[in-house]
């Protein structure tokens, strides 16, 4: 089977698998500018530019080769370090990597050429944007792992990038639509892959095949597909559906489409809703994000994802859509055991619902060993309303610490009705200490989790502490 | 050699951007693995490894790999026609009968696709008898299990030293390894080329070996095997030895395929079977005077060394001899073993030990400081050497005073003491985020500890059209060694840069190669580049004298321009005075070699003068930790390093930066987790994945960053006055593991020491801040776990 895609300007048709990537596909078709290395979307060596949908015209973003299945690219365009310049003639990202000393070994750079080419040609970005002159988020580089320069030469080649000039393709490319996902089925001797073309046609396929492998970012199943070599039967991309991408705020709810990637999201709720505004950045890196979704990290039922501590604390509840049609699920009732929830086979995540008005005092602690990009040891998530200075509803959310993600009762009832002060914050942290089953693992010991339960609370109330006087 | 003067214009010097930059940058730049797409009937090669610590092998049943479609062959180790060894000590099998470690290869597959070569690889059917293991230190040091030569540095006499200090502290100290993650995996790609020679690319710091052990694998003479590296994705030392088996397996399957094949580790893989830095135990006892300074070290390491010798030896003699760092101490013993262990086999990484030696001192100097009743920098500054004074190992410190210049300009272009009194302040007025600042320095001996090593050679060969071709034997791993070279042969020859290409590192161009190792690289290649430059510049020189009637000690070579000397207008083009030559029928190839000259070492008396040189350097980091969580963040880094005359400042100034971020990931971040439990994982590496082993990102990236070489500081004697780069600067981190503790400890009362694991995760921080806290107000406050592991007594 060959699937179809454009590729640095030129309609190419490849062979594929069910399982292919599209970093083997182009590394076999002789594009080995694109790395492999650690394929679990962690470095960067392979990203590429994909066009998206943006309104009217096309958005770049930077995605993982390694982690995308060829196969859910059918019709996509897509471009890679070579694509964007030559020696003889490098594009601006290129040109201020090369002359600031951004290579050392070379072998990430690539990688970091295309999320810098990402971040250059954002329509949004404008002077003064993420505290910089030219408007780049650095952050945006966090996806990307440079072993040997230190990373401050690649940061000041971002700092030196100017605007697209009059005339550059992939810029000019932006105003035209972007490729629309194709319905596709691909039959081959390690699966079959569907991208069906609505939502009925989804349902009925995981109805006839209950096992099928739900795909939407694939920025989980990618590492299962390559680093465990896991294989499924039967593949349903899900994350074109319609159905799955809507975003609304009416009166009383934020509907968030459980398919839409998180830049997505982040990008359209803007500070609508603090406490993801501030935990988006805190979910792995630009170029992950540029791919999952919350239908996927909620779907997985991971105990450490990182969105069911935030959701949890805003209350939020799942649409389930099945055969029979939708219903909706608190979400503080959908995990069932370890990566086990209510979800019945044939159903998916259609919509996660946050209600409104918010609770005003948020925070999100993500306590890892890295800063950013890197798998909680803990996460918390919180949310309180406050009158007069007493709590009257705390909802927290927790991740890390028990086989499935938990709201911490216990501990919010020692806050609701008491004021917001310190002495009130030390009995419920104590509580909170007390929450879940921790482990102790490669990431951190029981003794450090349980301890970062409490610490968190101590800090939420530290760090919130004028709230009560605002 | 240093004696010929550098034109104003000369290639050296210069602030070049990397020769293979614009090739970086579009995805042009080609590795190892890049290549084997380009061939026909490339056959695959996949591992089937141990799920066992140590096990014995009682049956290979590779029946059902061979069923598998696409697999084209399975290697055992009754393929080997010639010795079944990976290593240089006869300790590593290739196919080894007993499995020291899980993922140990017991077999390879070869197929006509990865994904086959895996398939193949999990229907092989190994029948295992297991046997007991050893999977941390402690267990390897209670069971006395050690390998290899114990060895003793030893200078004056600990019962006067002791007696005459006024303190005497006593601690332990374990510190955890690294994992090299070079971008690009193990890669290796071999065939039988048209003339009948097995020609390897391989990505490999050391040609030379890899074609020693995979022709003693093969059973071939040495000049049957070519080996080539183009250039690597990162080496670190961990493609210094490691390479040498992978390429073996490769160029095996090969001649019995007559196939090209390719063997690739995939990031899980190379993480598994890989060695990585040498984690290190250490116990001592530090005798000072009333004043603070040293009278007596006794120090026993105990490194651990995996399941095969590799270069821990070298490893441990390199950490013995950098257990002092900067700082004199009168009397000293060193005692270095090596613990063996069912894990990977640890290896040579940036520092090489060094590191390690150096931070037991630091760590020591960093905890005791406050029970000596003094700030960490003036100790330290007390105990730096001064001239005329020798290491334990008898090498004079030559350019002592060097450490004194460096602190100075250090701490008043960082604005050490002001910073100081606003730390303070700051968290005088900050419960609970506190900020730590500290200073810390770097002497670092430069040559190979293994004097035999300390050579190199070269090929340079000039065209008739004046162009020039440079062959050396150092590889390029992205330290910019090429770069250096082409500016030193363009210089030497006096053309421009753009008229000298690098050839690839061959064995049959120049063989019998030293590793590109111990930060020699340049030193060693640019003096054979330079010798061989030097020899056509003086058979060219003949030539032009005549022409411009000087003598030819009077004829200048410069820009591509020939002339004479006071005369720049009355030359002519280099590629004329070539053209002449050639009719005159002058040699215009040269074949270059160097030997650093002066070194001599007694392996069994550790004494003697190993090094050529020594590099200095010195930093000052600044940490805020949030005492809630133990997490921190580095604020500012000021870096001042000593390269000599920098032969290229932009890569100088990356190695330098580039170090630190990579110390700071060993120090702070990265943490390999074995599985120590009595379990069925027992021996698995838990860190086994880019997900769970963490390197510094961009958020660890200083906000601040500032590194500087040190001007005026040119070293006699080596090529252009230059000095080494590739590791000091790594150790220029410990300075920031020094903040944190600074910080931790400004959460309890003065005049008590901070320990601290290592590498200073945030969870290490929280449990010494915790500890901290906890001596100036013993509340309730959460429960440390009873023993945790790694944090000091």
């Amino acid at each position: 089977m060959k699937v179809e895609l454009k590729i640095n300007g030129t309609a190419r048709q490849l062979p594929s698998a069910a399982h292919t990537t599209l970093l083997a596909a182009l590394r076999a078709d002789g594009l080995t500018g694109c790395k492999e290395g650690c394929a679990e979307g962690e470095c960067g060596a392979c990203a590429v530019l994909v066009a998206r949908a943006d309104g009217e015209g096309t958005r770049w973003e930077s995605v993982n080769a390694c982690l995308a299945l060829l196969p859910a690219l059918d019709g996509a365009e897509v471009v890679t370090s070579e694509g964007l310049g030559t020696p003889g003639a490098l594009h601006p990202a290129q040109e201020e990597l090369a002359v600031r000393g951004g290579s050392q070994c070379g072998y990430c750079t690539p990688g970091f050429v295309v999320s810098l080419a990402a971040e250059y040609l954002r329509p949004e970005r404008t002077p003064g944007q993420h505290g910089e002159a030219n408007g780049f988020d650095v952050h945006s580089l966090s996806g990307n792992l440079c072993r040997c320069t230190g990373y401050r030469p690649i940061v000041d080649a971002a700092r030196a990038l100017g605007t697209p000039q009059e005339g550059d393709p992939l810029a000019a490319r932006r105003s035209q639509p972007a490729p629309l996902a194709r319905a596709t089925r691909l039959e081959a001797p390690d699966g079959t892959f569907h991208r069906p073309a609505t939502l009925a046609d989804a349902l009925s396929l995981l109805a006839a095949h209950p096992d099928a492998r739900v795909l939407a970012g694939g920025t989980d199943w990618g590492v299962d597909v390559n680093l465990r070599r896991t294989r499924a039967a039967v593949t349903v991309a899900v994350d074109a559906l319609p159905e799955l991408r809507a975003f609304e705020v009416r009166g009383d709810v934020i509907r968030l489409g459980a398919g839409l990637t998180l830049s997505d999201l982040e990008r359209r709720l803007g500070n609508r809703v603090p406490l993801l505004r501030a935990w988006f950045p805190q979910f792995a890196s630009r170029l992950i994000r540029n791919s999952a979704t919350l239908g996927g990290n909620l779907g997985t039922a991971s105990p450490i994802g990182d969105s069911p501590p935030v959701l949890l604390a805003l209350d939020a509840d799942l649409e389930l859509v099945g055969p029979g049609g939708v219903r909706v699920v608190p979400l503080r009732d959908y995990f069932t055991g370890y990566r086990q929830t209510v979800r019945a086979p044939g159903e998916l995540i259609q919509a996660v619902r946050i209600p409104t008005p918010l609770a005003p005092v948020t925070a999100f602690h993500k306590i890892a060993k890295r800063r950013f990009d890197d798998i909680s040891s803990v996460a918390v998530g919180y949310a309180l309303r406050l009158e007069g200075g007493v709590v009257t509803q705390a909802r927290i959310g927790l991740g890390g610490v028990a086989a499935t993600p938990l709201r911490a009762h216990d501990a919010e009832k020692a806050l609701e009705g008491q004021p917001w002060t310190a002495n009130t914050a030390r009995r419920a942290a104590r509580i909170l200490g007390e929450t879940g089953t921790p482990l102790s693992d490669h990431r951190a010991s029981a003794e450090y989790r349980a301890a970062m339960l409490e610490q968190s609370l101590l800090k939420f109330h530290w760090d919130t502490r004028a709230e009560v006087t605002a | 050699m240093s004696g010929q003067e550098v034109s104003p214009g000369a290639a050296v010097g210069r602030a070049l951007a990397h020769e293979s930059a614009a090739l970086h940058v579009s995805g042009q730049a080609l590795y190892t693995d890049d290549l084997g797409v380009r061939m026909a009937g490339l056959l695959h090669a996949w591992p089937v490894g141990s799920p066992h610590a140590h096990a014995r092998v009682l049956g290979l049943d590779v029946s059902g790999a061979l069923a598998i479609p696409g697999v084209a062959r399975v290697l055992t180790r009754e393929d080997v026609p010639g010795v079944n060894d990976a290593g240089v000590k006869g300790d590593e099998p290739l196919f080894p009968e007993e499995v020291m470690f899980v993922g140990h290869a017991v077999c390879w597959v070869l197929a006509d696709s990865e994904d086959a070569a895996r398939q193949g690889a999990a229907a092989v059917q190994v029948t295992y008898e297991p046997l007991p293991s050893l999977i941390s230190l402690r267990e390897a040091m209670d069971a006395s299990s050690f390998q290899g030569a114990q060895s003793t540095l030893r200078r004056g006499d600990l019962t006067v030293g002791f007696a005459q200090a006024a303190h005497v502290f006593e601690g332990e100290f374990e510190m955890g390894g690294q994992e090299h993650f070079y971008l690009e995996t193990h890669a290796s790609l071999a065939h039988v080329d048209e003339s009948g020679q097995v020609f390897i690319q391989c990505s490999t710091q050391h040609p030379s070996e890899t074609q020693d052990i995979t022709a003693h694998v093969l059973g071939l003479d040495a000049h049957a095997v070519t080996v080539q590296c183009l250039r690597m994705g990162g080496g670190f030392g961990g493609k210094e030895m490691q390479p040498h088996g992978f390429a073996a397996v490769a160029a095996l399957g090969a001649v019995l395929t007559g196939r090209p094949v390719r063997l690739r580790l995939n990031r899980t893989l190379d993480l598994t079977m890989t060695g990585k830095r040498h984690p290190f135990h250490a116990s001592w006892k530090a005798g000072f005077s009333a004043d603070g300074r040293f009278t007596a070290l006794q120090v026993q390491l105990t490194s651990d060394g995996g399941w095969s010798l590799d270069l821990s030896e070298p490893v441990m003699a390199r950490a013995l001899c950098h257990v002092d760092n900067a700082y004199f101490i009168p009397h000293v013993e060193a005692r270095g073993r090596i613990a063996r262990t069912h894990k990977t086999s640890q290896t040579a990484f940036r520092g090489f030990g060094g590191p390690q030696g150096m931070l037991v001192v630091e760590d020591l100097l960093g905890r005791v400081a406050p029970l000596l009743g003094l700030d960490p920098h003036e100790l330290r500054q007390r105990n730096f050497y001064r001239p005329g004074e020798c290491t334990p190992y008898g090498q004079p410190v030559r350019h002592a005073e060097r450490l004194e210049t460096i602190w100075a300009e250090l701490l008043a272009s960082s604005d050490f003491h002001a910073r100081r009194a606003e730390v303070e302040a700051f968290n005088a007025a900050s419960p609970h985020v506190k900020r730590g600042l500290a200073v810390t320095p770097v002497k670092f001996g430069i040559s190979f500890n293994f004097t035999a090593y300390n050579q190199a050679g070269a090929l340079v060969h000039v065209y008739k059209d004046g162009s020039v071709l440079v062959n050396h034997g150092g590889t390029e791993m992205g330290q910019g060694l090429h770069t250096k070279m082409l500016q030193v042969a363009a210089t030497a020859l006096g053309v421009p840069l753009a008229s000298v290409r690098l050839a690839p590192t061959r064995t049959d161009k120049v063989p019998n190669t030293s590793a590109t190792a111990a930060s020699s690289g340049a030193d060693l290649n640019g003096g054979a580049v330079k010798d061989a430059c030097d020899q056509i510049r003086a058979r060219l020189a003949e030539v032009a004298a005549g022409r411009l009637a000087v003598h030819p000690d009077d004829v200048r070579f410069e820009e591509g321009r020939v002339f004479p000397l006071g005369h720049p207008g009355r030359g002519f083009p280099f590629r004329e005075l070539v053209h002449d030559a050639y009719h005159r029928r002058t040699q215009l190839w040269a074949a270059g070699f160097y030997r650093t000259p002066g070194l001599h070492w007694d392996r069994e008396a550790m004494q003697g003068e190993p090094f050529k040189y020594f590099s200095y350097g010195a930093s000052v980091t600044e940490v805020e930790l949030d005492g809630f969580t133990g997490a921190y963040r580095v604020l500012r880094a000021d870096l001042l390093h000593d390269v000599g005359d920098s032969l290229s400042p932009l890569i100088d100034l990356g190695q330098v930066e580039g170090g630190y971020l990579q110390g700071l990931g060993w120090l702070t971040l990265e943490d390999l987790r074995w599985d120590e439990s009595t379990g069925a994982g027992r021996g698995r590496l838990l860190t086994q994945a880019a997900s769970t082993y963490k390197l510094p990102s961009l958020s660890e990236l200083p906000a601040d960053f500032r590194a500087a070489l040190l001007r005026q500081a040119t070293e006699t004697g080596v090529v252009y006055g230059s000095k080494a780069v590739g590791e000091p600067p790594l150790m220029l981190a410990i300075s920031a593991r020094e903040a944190i503790r600074a910080a931790c400890a400004a959460f309890g009362p003065p005049t008590q020491p901070t320990p601290l694991a290592s590498p200073a995760t945030p969870e290490a921080a929280f449990w010494a801040l915790h500890a901290a806290r906890s001596r100036l107000s013993p509340t309730t406050e959460p429960g440390a776990p009873g023993a945790h592991e790694g944090v000091p007594t």
